[in-house]
């Protein structure tokens, strides 16, 4: 598994590089992980973002030739798969576990082995799922999988999903327990809840959703696995099982789902903007609230999804008006937004635009949002191209802009460069229109009766205009994206060196250099107010009220540039252990997939052999 | 007021999108934007208008607040950002109105769900069955079944009990205009109420991911005045006529006798497999195979020839390459559907 020179220090021996690719396969630091996790998430967006483009060529015209219907039934579901599982949560996990612990002031996650394993595990997760296209198919049945036709469908594709799905759900299990253990013991002194930066709180609520719905998915998948693999009846009518059980199972996990892939969006949302207005957030505790309240709601909204499924008037009902009030700590939090824009002085730097842009097409979703309660109207909206609108407008106008917005922000903290601000520009306005020719159209395609997950449509139906304009705006993202990853690659030589606090932050992220060293702060910093490192740059008036006077304090750049730590800091040590383990995961997958007896004993034995050695090497080696 | 100019633009170009909207909408057979046609279909019309103005509403103020804030207080030399954490009273408010707004949506949905789900007196009672990938339609008090194409009389309540076959998968039967989607789950049966208010053809497919022709699963419906309507039941209510040209008797012969009484019924005959769709009056049909061919004598012949080749996943298989049929075969068969009126 190695080279030579690594090698002969066996399996047996902790692997000490600092630097070179065997210091990122062995890492356990926070940050290395953070940014393994954001160019793997990365580069499932080049290959989701392929499906899309396929799908929408498929879709340009009627009675489309460029994808068979089966191709086009595996490309539509593993676009879904991607973008979710592969690509908005991980992009997340990137962000989270990079900056997390520099917010609070840590020297790393927890457990930090558990954090390579979970995305090890991510990684292996993500390309089993994906060796499907070549052992037979990819998955088939919609990212929903909807039982009796996931269990039905003739191909290995609904397999892999059941048991690709499952091992990604261990690597989000692994990553929110860290992150609940990290954030609520490893705060800095003085760094109470109420002081965090939200992003931090909305890393709380989302590892708490992941924590409390990845087993409910977990429970789904394992029946879907046994009636696919040992002929199990769960989801069979015919012998008494039953389809709806998939479906709330299912959407019990799905819902919380969606909050796990915006609230830390949201959460990045809510430091780019006071950070870019000048001034604090807007009602801290309200937005913090909201998003725990949209927590707790969000598990009783589920069965929004299933208005059609005939569960009867009164579970219709009940869901409606959940569903109608969690638009309420959704709209605090709008509106607390906009109250943190107003009266500041206003930088329009790309994550700014990044950050309104996500405000601006949010409102659009959820609104859209809103309209899928009036159940009697539901039942045309529903499986129609106005869901495929609204969906897109919060994950990609709500969690991916956000996303993108985090990298820009915090880009120069993570490689010291900036991205170019000019083509950041110019990719924050060709993905806006572009996402609005793409995504706008649908609304009005979804109310003319075009359903989803069509492989092909009449050419009598009055869907030919729009759908061809979608394409455009579709062909449009794609171009900005281009536009992206010209600027990433054009910043590791040409960006502009970025020093420890290139935007006038508030939080502890940016008290450090860039990029931080491997334990993050050379001294523990002691926080006293919310937006600490903020008011060690200024002071406050006689009349306690802040003002922007810049009273020269520790926090400026020179002089954090020149503290150097001189003593020993005690940070956990690389170790292969973790991938050794994950790498387990996959070949079990398999041994299942074709019942194959070897194959399962051999995927143990390399679990166990992982775990073993990761249980009796001490964390860190005495020094 | 300083916004004002922006709140203008932003008025403009949203009419300017209506407009466009009203151009590019052209009204395909299952728009439900404009002319509903049942009762229940223009409650819930209704119901969307309201909220479709206050979305519109919201989204103005909103969006203008926030171009607004964008423009009043961007970077400009001299500019101090100012510096609160809150206005608790603002907060209320806005906490409030958004959910004032919403409790006013939640009673008329809220009623209009109960009034929709209650089953009324004298209805006319169908069953609708949903199959990968086409519609059987069973009136069980007129004793008919038919496919693909329902019928019903304008004005009167017809109650719609849906379902799927126990090894069939999840479908969804929607017909835009005339009722919202009510899914048809294996194991279960689910119900809808459609009253019809125009004569007209509508246009429905399957709404939930069924396979591999999921899009090509779709139905139509007729409605029809009171005596039209009692003559079709009169029509559909009588046997198949017995084929008087030798090459339709030769299909007949092959179809009674052979594969295709498996899974087809002709009434009169000894044809009565229930797999596939009724065909006892197929040629009254204007359409087949989940309403995407018309019902001519060279579509037939394709089909029976090699019914997976025209529609993917087809469960009918290739007359040629599976059943052992020729041509010659398949020409038979085709001449005794074509008598099948």
């Amino acid at each position: 598994m190695a080279t030579a020179a690594h090698a002969q220090k066996g399996l047996f021996s902790r692997p000490r590089a600092k630097t070179g690719w065997f210091s990122w396969v062995t890492t356990v630091d926070h940050k290395k992980i953070g940014i393994m996790y954001m160019f793997t998430a990365l580069f499932f967006f080049i290959v989701g973002g392929v499906e899309a483009l396929l799908i929408r060529a498929q879709l340009a015209q009627p009675n489309g030739q460029v994808l068979s219907a089966d191709a086009y039934n595996q490309v539509f579901t593993m676009h879904g798969l991607t973008m979710i599982f592969l690509v908005v949560m991980p992009l997340g996990s990137a962000l989270m576990n990079y900056f997390v612990p520099l917010m609070i002031g840590a020297r790393d996650v927890a457990f930090p082995r558990i954090n390579a394993f979970s995305y090890w595990v991510y990684l292996f997760g993500g390309l089993f799922l994906y060796t499907s296209f070549a052992l037979g198919g990819a998955p088939d049945g919609g990212w929903f999988g909807y039982a009796p036709l996931s269990t039905l469908q003739t191909s290995d594709g609904m397999t892999f999903y059941a048991l690709g799905l499952q091992i990604l759900g261990i690597a989000s299990l692994g990553g929110a327990i860290n992150f609940i253990v990290t954030i609520l013991n490893m705060r800095a002194p003085g760094m109470t809840l109420m002081r965090m930066p939200v992003f931090v709180w909305m890393t709380l609520v989302t590892s708490f959703l992941l924590l409390f719905a990845m087993p409910v998915i977990a429970v789904a998948l394992f029946q879907l696995m046994f009636d696919r693999v040992w002929g199990a009846n769960f989801f069979d009518a015919t012998v008494g099982g039953d389809p709806v059980l998939w479906q709330h199972l299912f959407w019990l996990f799905g819902h919380p789902e969606v909050y796990i892939m915006i609230l830390p969006a949201m959460g990045i949302v809510s430091d780019i903007l006071p950070t870019f207005s000048g001034k604090p957030i807007f009602g801290y505790a309200a937005i913090v609230f909201a998003g725990i309240a949209i927590g707790f709601m969000g598990w009783g909204v589920w069965a929004h999804h299933m208005f059609s499924v005939g569960l009867g008037p009164v579970a219709n009902s009940a869901f409606a008006l959940s569903t109608m009030f969690i638009a309420v700590p959704t709209g605090v939090k709008i509106f607390n937004w906009l109250g943190t824009m107003w009266g500041g002085s206003i930088r329009f730097k790309t994550p700014l635009l990044f950050a309104v842009g996500f405000v601006t097409m949010f409102v659009i979703g959820g609104l859209s949002g809103v309209s899928h309660a009036i159940v009697p109207h539901d039942g045309q909206q529903t499986d129609t191209y106005y869901i495929v609108a609204h969906f897109h407008y919060v994950l990609f106008g709500g969690a991916v802009f956000g996303l993108f917005g985090g990298m820009y922000y915090w880009w120069p903290k993570m490689f010291g460069r900036h991205l170019g601000e000019g083509l950041g520009k110019v990719h924050f306005w060709l993905m806006l229109i572009g996402f609005n020719l793409a995504f706008g159209p649908m609304h009005i395609l979804g109310l003319q009766g075009m359903p989803r997950r069509q492989d092909t449509y009449p050419d009598n139906m009055g869907w030919n205009f729009w759908n061809l304009i979608s394409t455009v705006g579709a062909f449009l993202i794609a171009v900005s994206i281009l536009v992206f990853f010209w600027n990433v690659v054009r910043s590791r030589t040409k960006g502009e060196e970025a020093g420890a606090d290139p935007w006038d932050g508030r939080t502890l992220e940016w008290a450090t250099a860039s990029p931080p060293p491997e334990h993050n702060f050379d001294v523990i910093p002691h926080v006293t107010h919310r937006d600490d490192f903020w008011h060690t740059k200024y002071a406050t008036d006689e009349e306690g009220e802040p003002v922007k006077v810049f009273a020269g304090g520790s926090g400026s750049d020179e002089n954090i540039d020149q503290v150097h730590h001189t003593g020993h800091i005690h940070m956990p040590d690389p170790s292969f252990w973790p991938v050794v383990a994950a790498f387990g995961l996959p070949v079990l997958a398999f041994g299942v997939l074709y019942i194959s007896t070897p194959t399962l004993v051999v995927g143990g034995l390399i679990l166990l052999v992982g775990l073993f050695g990761w249980g009796l090497e001490p964390s860190a080696e005495e020094h | 007021m300083n916004g004002s100019p922006a709140a203008k633009r932003r008025l403009l170009a949203l009419l300017a999108l209506l407009a466009v909207f009203a151009i590019a909408c052209d009204t395909g057979p299952q728009d439900f934007l404009k002319s509903q046609a049942s009762v229940q279909t223009q409650k819930a019309d209704s119901l969307w208008d309201v909220t479709f103005a206050i979305a519109v509403f919201i989204f103005v103020v909103v969006e203008g607040l926030i171009i607004y804030a964008l423009i009043r207080f961007r970077q400009r030399p001299g500019r101090e950002a100012a510096q609160f954490h809150g206005n608790t009273k603002v907060e209320i408010i806005l906490t409030v109105i958004p959910s004032l707004i919403l409790a006013g949506l939640a009673v008329p949905t809220v009623q209009t769900i109960f009034e929709n789900s209650k089953q009324p007196p004298d209805a006319l009672r169908i069953q609708v069955v949903a199959k990968q990938f086409w519609w059987e339609f069973n009136y069980p008090d007129l004793g008919i079944v038919t496919a693909n194409e329902l019928h019903l009389p304008v004005d009167q309540t017809a109650y719609i009990e849906i379902t799927s076959p126990t090894n069939d998968v999840i479908h969804s039967f929607w017909v835009p205009r005339l009722t919202g989607a009510q899914d048809a789950v294996p194991g279960r049966t689910n119900t809808t109420v459609i009253t019809p208010t125009a004569t007209g053809q509508f246009w429905g497919q399957c709404k939930e991911f069924c396979g591999l022709s999921h899009s090509r699963m779709r139905l139509r419906v007729f409605v029809e005045d009171r005596s039209t309507f009692d003559q079709w039941v009169a029509d559909q209510g009588e046997e198949a006529a017995e084929p008087t040209d030798s090459l339709a008797q030769q299909g007949q012969e092959l179809f009674v006798n052979g594969q295709c009484a498996a899974c087809h019924t002709i009434s009169g005959t000894n044809a009565a497999g229930t797999t596939g769709p009724n065909l006892t009056h197929l040629m009254s049909r204007r359409t087949f195979a989940g309403a995407i061919f018309r019902m001519n004598e060279g579509n037939l012949r394709d089909w029976v020839a090699d019914a997976p080749a025209m529609k993917p996943g087809s469960i009918m298989p290739s007359g040629l390459k599976s059943m052992g049929l020729s041509q010659s075969d398949v020409d038979a068969i085709v001449a005794y559907l074509l008598t099948l009126e």
